[in-house]
C-alpha cells in the first residue's frame, strides 16, 4: 500500500532522514517507533506531502507522491503531532469544514454523525474547540483525519500528553480502525506498538535499524529477563545470596527502602524461571519476597539491544 | 477553493477582525469624507481629497484583513491540515484573496452610504458632486485595494506574527507610496540613465496609476497594471510555499 524508497531529507547540512526504506502492506498497521528527534515527523510529513523530500521516492496504491501529490492526499488522512484545529469554531464548524476541504462524496450530515459517534464526540459536537480537554481535542483531531474513509491513515504520536484511560480508549479506537484502514502510528513509547501493531519499524537519527513483526520484536526483547522484587532482610546479604543464583547476571539495589524491605532489580539471562530458584533460596534464610514485578525493557535498553544486534550482523 | 472562501469568511465575522476593519473603515472615511465636503467653511462637493485620504487610511486598514491569513495557519499549525488536503495551494491562497476582497468589497459599498448628504444637500447654484469622478476613483480604489491585499498575503505567509506581517505589510506599502514621490525628484529628470531609473521607478509604482481613474477616465492599461500586481503577489506566495516544502 504504501511504498518508501530510500528517503533522504537535509535540513541546512544535518541530515534528518538518511536512507529510510519500508513498505506498508494493505490493512496493516504499523508502529513507527523512535526517540524524539529520530526522524519520525519529518517521514511522517513527507510521505503526506507537506514536505518534499531531498531525494528518494515514496508512492501510496502505486502512486508517486511527487508526480501527483493531490490523487495521494486524498486517500491519506493524517493527523500530525499537534492536531490542526481551529480553536475559535465549534466541533461540527471544524468537521464541517474539512469534510469540504477534502471534497467529500458522501452525505455529509450522515457520514459526520457517523465519524462523531465512532471516536466518541457526539455530546461536544455544539462546543467550542477551545474549550475542550485534551483528550477530546485529540479524539476530533482523529476525527478529522478519518473524515472521506481515506484507506490511509497516520497518526503522528497521538497519545501524547493524554491521562491513562484516554491512552486505553485512544488504542482501542486505533485496534477498531485497523479493520478497515492500513495505519502508520508514530510513539516514543514502546508498550503502545506493542500493544497496538501488527509490525514495528524502528527508527533512529534517520536511520531505520528494525523492521519486524511485533512478536518477534518481543522474542529479541524476551531474551535479556528483569524483574523487581521486594523483599525484607539485610540489603547485603540479600544481595550477595541473589547474586548465587544460577543463570543470574546482575543485582542492583533501587534504593526505595520501606521498613526493613529494600526493592531489588534482578537481572537474568536464558530460559530458566528463576523465580523458584530465588523463592527457596530466600525461604531458606528467613526472608520473605514482598512483590516482584516484571520490568519493562525501556526504548533505551531496545536500542542498545537493536544496535548490538545489528553490529554482530555487520561482523558475520 | 470555496471551503477555504467560507472558513475565512466565517472566520473574519468570528475573530473581530472583519468587524474591526469594518467599523474602524466606516467612522473615519465617513468622518473624512463630510470633514472633506460639507463640513469645510465653504462646503463643497469635489470629493478628490476624500479619495487621496481614504486611500492612505487602506494602507493601515486593510493589512488587518491580510495579517492573520497565512501567519495565523502557521502558528497553530493548522497549516498542515490545508497543505495535507488535496487542494492545491493555488486554491488555497486565491482562496484567502478572495475572502479578503470580498470583506473590502462590502466596505465600500457600505461606505456609499455617505455619499447620500452630498447629493441631498447641494449649494444653491453648485453643480454638484461628479458622479463620474466617484465611480472612477472607487474603480480605482478597489484595484489599488486588491494589490494591498496581494501583497498583504503574500507577507502573511512570510512570518508567524500576525502583528510583524501587519506592520512589515504597511511599511511596505508606505515605501511603494514613496516611489511615487522618487520619480519626480530633480536629479532624476535627465535622459540615460536617469530615464531608465524614473521609468523602473514609475512601473513600480502602484499610486501613479490611480490618477486617470481619479479624473473619471478609464485606464485600460491602469486595470490591466493592478490585475498582474495582484496576480504576480498571488502567484509568489504560491511559488514560496511549494519552494518551503524543500527547505
Amino acid at each position: 500500500m504504501i511504498e518508501i524508497n530510500n528517503l533522504v531529507r537535509k535540513f541546512g547540512n544535518k541530515y534528518a532522514l538518511d536512507g529510510v526504506s519500508f513498505t506498508v502492506g494493505k490493512g496493516e498497521i504499523v508502529g513507527f517507533l523512535g526517540p524524539n528527534g529520530a526522524g519520525k515527523s519529518t517521514t511522517m510529513n513527507i510521505i503526506t506531502g507537506y514536505l518534499s523530500p531531498t531525494s528518494g521516492s515514496v508512492s501510496v496504491d502505486g502512486i508517486d507522491v511527487f508526480s501527483e501529490p493531490l490523487k495521494v492526499k486524498r486517500l491519506i488522512g493524517f493527523l500530525p503531532e499537534q492536531p490542526p484545529l481551529y480553536i475559535d469554531m465549534t466541533v461540527w464548524e471544524y468537521l464541517s469544514f474539512v469534510f469540504d476541504l477534502k471534497g467529500c462524496d458522501y452525505n455529509k450530515r450522515a457520514h459526520l454523525e457517523e465519524i462523531c459517534d465512532l471516536v466518541k464526540i457526539t455530546d461536544v459536537k455544539r462546543r467550542l474547540i477551545k474549550n475542550l480537554s485534551k483528550g477530546y481535542k485529540q479524539r476530533v483531531g482523529i476525527a478529522s483525519a478519518i473524515i472521506g474513509n481515506p484507506p490511509v491513515i497516520i497518526f503522528d504520536e497521538p497519545t501524547v500528553g493524554l491521562d491513562p484511560k484516554q491512552i486505553i480508549e485512544i488504542r482501542t479506537l486505533l485496534r477498531s480502525l485497523a479493520k478497515n484502514h492500513t495505519i502508520i502510528l508514530s510513539t516514543h513509547i514502546l508498550s503502545e506498538v506493542q500493544a497496538v501493531c501488527d509490525r514495528i519499524v524502528v527508527i533512529n537519527e534517520g536511520k531505520i535499524i528494525a523492521d519486524q513483526k511485533t512478536a518477534k520484536l518481543s522474542e529479541t526483547l524476551g531474551q535479556n529477563n528483569r524483574f523487581r522484587v521486594k523483599i525484607a532482610g539485610p540489603s547485603k546479604e540479600v544481595s550477595n545470596l541473589l547474586k548465587t543464583i544460577h543463570s543470574v547476571t546482575k543485582v542492583t539495589q533501587d534504593g526505595v527502602r520501606e521498613g526493613d524491605a529494600f526493592n531489588f532489580i534482578v537481572e537474568y539471562n536464558g530460559s530458566v524461571d528463576i523465580r523458584k530458584m530465588m523463592f527457596r533460596a530466600l525461604a531458606d534464610k528467613g526472608w520473605p519476597i514482598l512483590a516482584m514485578e516484571g520490568v519493562e525493557i525501556s526504548l533505551e535498553d531496545l536500542f542498545v539491544k537493536l544496535i548490538e544486534n545489528n553490529l554482530r550482523e555487520d561482523l558475520k | 477553493m470555496i471551503a477555504i472562501y467560507s472558513k475565512e469568511m466565517k472566520q473574519y465575522f468570528t475573530t473581530a477582525t472583519g468587524y474591526i476593519f469594518l467599523i474602524v473603515s466606516l467612522v473615519s472615511s465617513s468622518l473624512v469624507l463630510s470633514l472633506t465636503t460639507i463640513m469645510q467653511s465653504e462646503p463643497s462637493s469635489d470629493t478628490s481629497n476624500y479619495f487621496t485620504i481614504v486611500l492612505i487610511l487602506m494602507m493601515v486598514l486593510l493589512p488587518i484583513l491580510t495579517m492573520r491569513s497565512f501567519s495565523d495557519e502557521k502558528r497553530t499549525k493548522t497549516d498542515q491540515l490545508l497543505f495535507t488536503s488535496p487542494v492545491r495551494i493555488f486554491s488555497l491562497v486565491f482562496g484567502k484573496f478572495l475572502s479578503a476582497l470580498t470583506m473590502f468589497i462590502i466596505y465600500i459599498a457600505l461606505s456609499l452610504f455617505s455619499f447620500i448628504p452630498l447629493f441631498a444637500f447641494v449649494a444653491e447654484g453648485a453643480s454638484g458632486p461628479n458622479v463620474a469622478m466617484i465611480i472612477g476613483n472607487i474603480i480605482a480604489l478597489i484595484l489599488v485595494g486588491m494589490c494591498f491585499i496581494a501583497i498583504g498575503i503574500f507577507i502573511s505567509s512570510l512570518t508567524e506574527n500576525m502583528f510583524a506581517s501587519a506592520v512589515i505589510t504597511v511599511a511596505t506599502l508606505f515605501v511603494l507610496l514613496l516611489i511615487n514621490g522618487i520619480s519626480s525628484l530633480s536629479f532624476l529628470q535627465g535622459d540615460g540613465f536617469a530615464y531608465v531609473v524614473r521609468t523602473v521607478i514609475n512601473w513600480l509604482s502602484i499610486f501613479s496609476r490611480f490618477d486617470a481613474f481619479a479624473f473619471g477616465y478609464f485606464d485600460i492599461g491602469a486595470l490591466i497594471y493592478y490585475l498582474s500586481v495582484s496576480g504576480i503577489f498571488i502567484f509568489l506566495t504560491e511559488r514560496y510555499f511549494q519552494a518551503k516544502r524543500l527547505s
